[in-house]
């Protein structure tokens, strides 16, 4: 049997008490089974062999902390993910925020690489709302946010992409939908179609220790909160709870759930298979 | 009673994991497992990514109880049978929960069977029994060697009897497993440890 490096809690929270320290950012409550498993990615990919080694490259390296942070988060994403979502979104979340408002302020609270903000424009342009929306997209990881801005998608992910696109849209007058139209083939990567990206502002933002910037109809932090531990869940979601208008929507990921928040009180759901809240008390 | 397998009662929870060709003897497992089975049990299957709808239901079908996909943070329960959701990974967390990941595939795989033996051997130490299947691909076979670390039980399906058996081969040949068992033997060992958890329980 080969020898396994065991990192243990007290080793994560050493490292969490540096970093905290030193660069402000605060890790101690991310969820230990994921968190643990990406410190160990760290250490593998820069060969540290043991936490200390980490640690002490973090203490004496401030231009490594950037890195670490983009390898430390998990940013895997697609466009459309759960079709079925975009579907209700389109059919009924956005109408009814138009009709109340005529104009929607949406907030991708840990947007990665931007594939879920392409999905919404795209949406949005086919409905004919792009023009009356405001969008914001942020995430802790500076490198994944450089990458968002540039909407450049790698290719190999397109037939993913266009599958998620048909499966929430269907065909339209029976023509199969083509989500190639928004981009143009460069080298190895599809790049969006910038035109429709004006009303689109990037920006790095922590949801731990970042504050409450803005108040917005529709939020969607989806897959973010299943990294935290239920302490820092009840936490951000207050804050997120802040960023909403009364009545606005907020969107979680389809494996999360609210139930056992403590402000769970102050929403009602909206569609429960496809985790959609809205807010109902200040 | 007559004990074959010596089974321990020290046992808290029971992961299983399998891929092509595990479905039938998934499903004649749960059928015979006991209506009162005193520990959770753990289940990562492979499965189509986008498919999110009908495996938990056909899993369910003819089990004794039913299979759940739990949510992110999910309380563990004692006796619930708990199925990984399509396109995440499921991992036993801190404070008697399940946390749930969209990381990297693992072995093409999401969810991976290592990520959830590798953390459930991390929380569960010497008192978890890891159950691997038949399978195409050596996911697995890494999860089974962190479960033997730690001092947990390491049962294989036999490869004479798997479907197709490079991922139980996969994990015989990292790991020197404890019991390498046909599908109605692992249901003999379940009862038997259903009986010695359930004694060392009152
Ligand atoms: C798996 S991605 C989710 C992408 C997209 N919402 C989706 O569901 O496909 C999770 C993102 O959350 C970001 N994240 C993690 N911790 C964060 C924090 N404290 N503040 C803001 N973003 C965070 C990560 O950098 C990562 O890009």
């Amino acid at each position: 049997m080969s020898i396994e490096l065991d990192i243990e809690i007290t080793d994560i929270r050493r490292l969490t008490d540096l970093i905290k320290d030193k660069y402000g950012y605060d890790f101690k409550d991310y969820a230990m089974s994921s968190f643990r498993r990406r410190i160990k990615r760290v250490i593998d990919i820069y060969k540290f062999k043991t936490v200390d080694k980490l640690i002490q490259v973090l203490d004496t390296t401030p231009t490594f902390f950037e890195e670490f942070i983009s390898e430390i988060t998990v940013n895997v994403t697609e466009m459309f993910r759960d079709p079925t979502f975009w579907r209700i979104l389109k059919e009924q979340i956005i109408p009814n925020i138009i009709l109340n408002h005529d104009r929607i302020s949406i907030w991708h609270a840990g947007c990665s690489s931007g594939e879920e903000v392409l999905s919404m424009v795209i949406m949005l342009h086919e409905m004919g709302f792009l023009e009356k929306a405001k969008i914001m997209a942020t995430d802790i990881d500076t490198a994944i946010i450089n990458k968002a801005k540039t909407a450049a998608i790698p290719l190999k992910n397109m037939e993913l992409n266009q599958k998620n696109y048909t499966s929430a849209f269907g065909s339209e007058g029976g023509q199969p939908l083509n989500l190639k139209k928004y981009f143009r083939d460069v080298g190895q990567e599809s790049v969006f179609d910038k035109s429709l990206l004006q009303n689109v502002t990037y920006r790095k933002h922590d949801l731990v220790q970042g504050s409450v910037f803005s108040k917005f109809d529709l939020v969607l932090c989806r897959n973010v909160m299943i990294y935290f531990n239920q302490t820092l869940q009840n936490a951000v979601l207050a804050k997120l709870h802040e960023s909403m208008f009364k009545y606005g929507y907020l969107a979680i990921g389809s494996k999360e759930s609210l139930i056992w928040c403590d402000i769970a009180n102050k929403f009602i759901v909206v569609n429960n298979e496809e985790k959609i809240y809205k807010k109902i008390k200040d | 009673m007559f004990s074959r397998y010596k089974v321990s009662g020290k046992y808290r929870a029971v992961v299983i994991g399998g891929s092509a060709g595990s479905f039938q003897g998934i499903n004649k497992i749960l059928a015979e497992l006991p209506k009162e089975f005193p520990l959770p049990v753990f289940m990562c299957l492979h499965r189509l990514k986008h498919v999110r709808n009908g495996f938990v239901e056909a899993l369910s079908i003819k089990s004794s109880k039913p299979v759940v996909e739990p949510y992110d943070k999910e309380t563990i329960k004692r006796g619930q049978i708990y199925l990984a959701p399509a396109n995440y990974h499921m991992s036993i967390e801190l404070g008697n929960s399940i946390a749930l990941s969209t990381e990297e595939m693992e072995n093409n795989s999401r969810p991976a069977i290592d990520y959830t033996f590798e953390t459930a051997a991390y929380v569960f130490r010497d008192k978890l029994v890891g159950i691997l299947l038949s399978g195409a691909n050596k996911d697995g076979a890494y999860g089974m060697m962190r479960i033997k670390q730690k001092g947990g039980l390491t049962i294989v399906q036999d490869p004479e009897e798997s479907a197709i058996n490079a991922m139980p081969n996969a994990a015989l040949a990292q790991t020197k497993v404890d019991m390498i068992l046909k599908v109605d033997q692992i249901i003999e060992f379940l009862l038997e440890l259903d009986r010695a958890c359930k004694m060392s329980q009152l």
